[in-house]
């Protein structure tokens, strides 16, 4: 199963786990199964239009997937998955 | 504390608009978005009048009501309202009827616009209590808390790339602040300012404190609108690192359009970047708002390099919004900006500066500003702190002794036979 990597501000939501274990052959099908296992998990991540809110950065093995493809990205058992909110500064 | 300001009224997220307490928190809890100051303009309206700024000291804080604080500025009471300059031989150069430079090269302290934000930034900072102050810098914010700490005696941090001009690291350590290098590019140091803010109770000038720092900003797009007679400029030239300075001269304009100190008209805004960092520039170009991160940028203009610009979105769409595009020029192209500024207007500008220039030349070269119409450039940092970009770049002195007959015969002379 990929790995998700949850960052500080949602582990309220995973019980303060900071690696989460789930499912899914695509990021939509992971985002899937993380709200089924962690409510409440996906309204943080994509906004009502089913998109990944501006302000979070999914990357599969540290490729972004605003450069893949998006939320269709494919996932293997063995990627790892990380949630990380933008960083301001500059 | 200060009883609360009755014009800055909250922290508001930029992305849901959920409202925030006047804290030193930078983000909002629910979708990750950053906070910005939201006022209450119908309170400002009546008080905040061409007149009563007219009365008020030569600086930033002539307009105050427009700024996140609570009460009275306690650190940078003289920053800001640095010199609009009408360059007609640089307009000449570039082939356009009026020019203007926004001259941030002489503002006080530090001799950047930095000081405008720093102001803002170590002024709230006090008011919530915060006796050290940092920041992550690319070397011109670092100089300005360096500078800023001192004078009011706050403690301060400033954490930069190791590979930074000597003029900026210098122009640091003088003021006795803590200069804290890092093996690593911007983007690196600013992921560590991330983790750093928050753990020591400490306010990062552009991290939990980046809100109020940010606003200060928007005091350069007012003293334009001023100092051009109370009216917008049709197009401002802008360079963007985070994108920050471009959306804040917006947010400017339109502040003193909405508050009537300006007639409303139609108002273009323009990024400029350098091409070895110009993530905002080459997403508007392709046409999209995603700004994919530069991971190594590779410019002589170490102000401008930042890889992950934090409002890049904003910017681009600041940009689109009003009608405005982005440019990026070479280093080289910065070379001949800075000089081209210095021949025509007696400036000497850092390599930011160059940029602005350079990519001013390309709009209206290419016809995206008009030969016909006005434009103003914001030049924000001085060139004695980015040497080395132009060592061995303006030529050499000539040496001769001290002799009257070395002075006809290698000088004056030669120099008679080439006019």
């Amino acid at each position: 199963m990929p790995a998700v990597r949850i960052p500080t501000p949602l582990r309220k939501l995973t019980n303060e786990l900071e690696v989460v274990q789930t499912a899914g052959t695509t990021i939509g099908e992971v985002i899937d199964h993380l709200d089924q296992a962690f409510p409440g998990l996906r309204e943080r991540i994509v906004d009502d239009a089913g998109q990944v809110r501006r302000f979070v950065n999914i990357f599969v093995n540290d490729e972004d997937i605003r450069f893949l493809q998006e939320k269709a990205t494919p996932v293997k058992e063995t990627d790892e998955i990380s949630i990380v909110p933008a960083i301001a500064g500059g | 504390m200060d009883k609360p300001s009755p014009y800055f009224s909250n922290l508001k997220c930029r992305e849901c608009g959920q409202l925030y307490p006047k804290q030193a928190i930078h983000v909002c809890d629910f979708d990750f978005g950053p906070l910005e100051a939201a006022y209450n303009y119908d309170a400002i309206k009546p008080v905040l009048t061409r007149k009563a700024i007219e009365s008020r000291p030569h600086s930033m804080w002539r307009y105050r009501e427009l700024l996140p604080i609570d009460g009275e500025p306690t650190v940078g009471a003289k920053v800001g309202f640095t010199p609009l300059i009408k360059a007609d031989r640089l307009a000449q150069a570039l082939g356009i009827r009026e020019l203007y430079v926004k001259n941030d090269t002489v503002n006080y302290p530090t001799l950047s616009f930095k000081d405008r934000v720093v102001s803002v930034a170590l002024s709230r900072a006090r008011e919530l209590g915060f006796t050290t102050v940092a920041c992550a810098s690319t070397g011109n914010l670092a100089n300005s808390v360096a500078a800023n700490a001192a004078s009011a005696g706050l403690k301060s941090y400033v954490l930069i790339p190791a590979d930074l001009e000597q003029g900026k690291v210098l122009g640091s350590l003088v003021y006795g602040t803590n200069v804290v290098a890092i093996h690593g590019a911007y983007d690196q140091v600013n992921r560590l300012c991330s983790e750093i803010a928050g753990k020591y109770g400490w306010g990062f000038v552009n991290v939990n404190l980046r809100p109020y720092y940010a606003e200060g900003s928007k005091t350069m797009g007012y003293e334009i609108c001023e100092q051009l007679g109370w009216r917008i400029p049709r197009h401002t030239v802008i360079p963007m690192a985070s994108g920050s300075l471009l959306t804040k001269i917006h947010k400017a304009y339109g502040e003193f359009a909405r508050l009537g100190l300006v007639d409303e008209a139609p108002f273009s805004v323009y990024g400029a970047q350098a091409t070895g960092c110009a993530p905002i520039s080459h997403a508007m170009k392709r046409g999209t708002d995603i700004v994919k991160p530069v991971p190594k940028p590779d410019t002589i203009v170490k102000s401008l390099a930042i890889g992950t610009p934090a409002d890049g979105y904003y910017a681009i769409h600041a940009m689109k919004q009003s009608g405005g595009c982005a440019e990026d020029v070479t280093d080289d192209e910065v070379v001949e900006g800075i000089k081209l500024l210095a021949e025509c207007e007696g400036i000497f500008s850092e390599t930011a500066g160059g940029v602005t220039v350079a990519s001013a030349r390309k709009l209206i070269e290419t016809g995206k500003i008009p030969r016909d119409e006005a434009a103003v450039l914001c030049i924000t940092g001085h060139g004695l702190k980015t040497q080395e970009a132009i060592i061995g770049k303006c030529g050499e002195p000539r040496l001769i002794k001290p002799s009257l007959r070395e002075f006809e015969e290698q000088i004056y002379n030669k120099d008679a036979a080439t006019a």
